[in-house]
């Protein structure tokens, strides 16, 4: 008896040092992540306000804002969800529904897996070469948005077929056993099924692409910008225009780039207001993708 | 006893060794033996020399038997030995898979189409079969909206849609039960009610037959209590064909019972006749519980 209170006495050591030494690695984390925060608020709630948000840059620090940049980054962001979410999400379910398993599939299959970590630099390039230089699409929104799509499509593709994995097989001999066709069982089953796994990948790879820089800078995006894109919207027929699209650009991480390298310590300070601004955004973007997920968990229980 | 299973099992592999076209010995007798205990005059299924091969393996040899029109026909025998198999062959499911083969026929009675031909449209078989499986596998969705999909597809709607749905939930046996939750989710059911529920939406499509995959294996006496009895009353209305691992329940539920053993149809024959005074001896083992 004696031995097995000597055995359950070490065991039980065990367990409290990884206890502790649990704590301690999970506050590494935390605390490091808190601590650059609470600077960033520090510093950056003293400019942010209205006028910060409704002004173009300026070469006064105290004059300075982030509209232009802030615009830049929204459109950016919903041409490269517009393009990314509908080929990605296809692609996904291509490959793993439709497309045969065999070596080709495997290597695209790799090939994708290695794609999302390839430095987003290298897509800057690959964008300046095609986009910019070779299709002529300027250094513009479109080229812009096109580049941080190419960038987060994989991240797409793999997180599609990842939530069309976890639904059972059995639902699909059950769907396919009633006579639905494949596109049935896709539109009907598996797309509203997975949506909220396809939903938090998605957000993923957007928050990802939010906070791009190196990409943009290589393809050309301005550092300095005084200047909106012209409405979607007009007053004559058709009433919408995609002159938006060829507009030159600048975003919040751009912006911020370039306060932090001038010496003046007020362009530090204002840089330190966009970075709220765009943490924000990026929690506003994590909010809605978790409320949708939830919307959607509530509707399918398994 | 074990002596005897060895010599059962020899024969076989000797049979799967020898020319695939060259009728093996017992199951040519248990083809005769099939058609006259199932010579009776409505026939709605006849598998002629089926074969099924996964890849490389051979899954179903030299199947030959016969369906009867409204009557419950059971497929028994040890795991692995094809009775899934065979009854997967009848909707076709086999197509969504890589690899998969088919050899010979099953003409479906009496429209004599052959159902596994190469002509034949793996999905109008679909339309026509329905099949419950072995764990039940409600879609997430509502459970007016699980029974109605297979309508949906074939273009019911409106106020036909209603009544049909609600006629296939008082065949199955649900109902009472769920009448006043239909717009709840197939989820908050409980395991037997949905397999139930499986089967209200196999049989809203009205099938030439129905096939059940080993429907009580996750479910417990009393849901497979229900279901047995269900099974026997749909058989006015369906021909149906269940695979079991149930030997209980075989002699439960059906007209006619099928042995199966490592791919192979060992006896086919009326289920009193089957468990009261099998032809085959290794039939008799099985159902003795010999091994398996």
């Amino acid at each position: 008896m004696s031995d097995f209170k000597r055995i359950i006495a070490k065991r039980k050591r065990q367990d409290f040092i990884f206890n502790i030494v649990g704590i301690m690695c999970t506050l590494v984390g935390i605390v490091t992540l808190g601590a650059l925060l609470t600077d960033l608020l520090m510093d950056g709630l003293t400019r942010l306000n209205w006028t910060f948000l409704t002004s173009f840059p300026s070469r006064f620090a105290a004059r300075a804002g982030i509209l232009s940049s802030w615009v830049g980054t929204l459109l950016i962001m919903l041409v490269t969800a517009l393009t990314a979410v509908p080929l990605g999400v296809s692609a996904g379910i291509y490959l793993e529904e439709y497309a045969r398993k065999n070596w080709v599939t495997n290597l695209i299959e790799i090939n994708i897996a290695n794609l999302a970590g390839v430095p987003s630099i290298i897509y800057g390039l690959m964008a300046l070469g095609l986009l910019v230089y070779q299709f002529k699409l300027g250094q513009s929104v479109l080229t812009g948005g096109l580049t941080l799509a190419f960038l987060i499509l994989p991240i797409v593709i793999v997180a599609t077929r990842e939530a069309l994995r976890t639904i059972p097989q059995g639902i699909r001999e059950a769907a396919y056993a009633l006579g639905s066709s494949k596109w049935q069982v896709v539109r009907h089953h598996l797309l509203p099924y997975s949506l909220g796994g396809t939903m938090t990948g998605i957000i993923i790879a957007l928050s990802r692409a939010i906070g791009e820089t190196a990409p943009l800078i290589t393809i050309g995006a301005l550092t300095f910008i005084a200047f909106l894109p012209p409405l979607p919207v007009t007053t004559q027929p058709p009433f919408l225009s995609i002159e938006w699209l060829w507009s030159p650009f600048s975003v919040l991480p751009i912006q911020m780039f370039n306060w932090v390298s001038r010496p003046d310590q007020d362009f530090v300070v204002n840089a330190a207001g966009a970075g709220l601004v765009l943490i924000v955004v990026t929690l506003l973007l994590n909010a809605i993708a978790i409320l949708i997920r939830y919307r959607v968990r509530k509707r399918i229980k398994w | 006893m074990s002596a005897s299973l060895e010599i059962g099992i020899a024969s076989l592999t000797q049979m799967t060794i020898s020319d695939q076209h060259a009728q093996p010995q017992v199951s040519s007798e248990v083809a005769e033996a099939g058609q006259k205990t199932v010579g009776s005059p409505k026939i709605k299924a006849e598998v002629e020399g089926l074969n099924f091969f996964y890849g490389k393996l051979q899954a179903l040899k030299n199947i030959n038997m016969g369906f009867n029109a409204n009557q419950v026909t059971a497929i028994i025998g040890p795991s692995g030995c094809g009775k899934s198999t065979l009854l997967r062959c009848f909707n076709r499911i086999h197509d969504l898979y890589p690899e998969t083969r088919y050899e010979g026929k099953i003409i479906l009675q009496p429209s004599g189409i052959n159902l596994i031909g190469p002509e034949t449209d793996p999905l109008e078989m679909r339309m026509r079969m329905s099949m419950v499986f072995q764990k039940p596998n409600a879609f997430p969705k509502s459970v007016f909206d699980n029974v109605a999909f297979g309508l949906r597809l074939r273009g019911v709607a409106g106020k036909e849609l209603k009544d049909q749905v609600e006629q296939s939930l008082r065949s199955a046996a649900l109902w009472d039960e769920v009448k006043d939750r239909l717009r709840e989710s197939a989820y908050t059911l409980s395991g037997g009610q949905q397999q139930r529920l499986c089967i209200a939406r196999a049989l809203a499509t009205e099938p030439e037959i129905l096939l059940f995959d080993e429907p009580t294996s996750a479910l417990d006496p009393i849901a497979t209590a229900k279901i047995e009895n269900l099974i026997f009353d749909l058989k006015r209305e369906v021909t149906v064909v269940i695979v079991t691992h149930n030997m209980q329940q075989a002699a439960r539920v059906s007209d006619f019972t099928a042995f199966m053993y490592l791919g192979e149809l060992i006896e086919l024959a009326p289920t009193k006749v089957m468990f009261e005074n099998p032809a085959i001896k290794l039939t008799e083992e099985y159902i003795t519980g010999h091994f398996g």
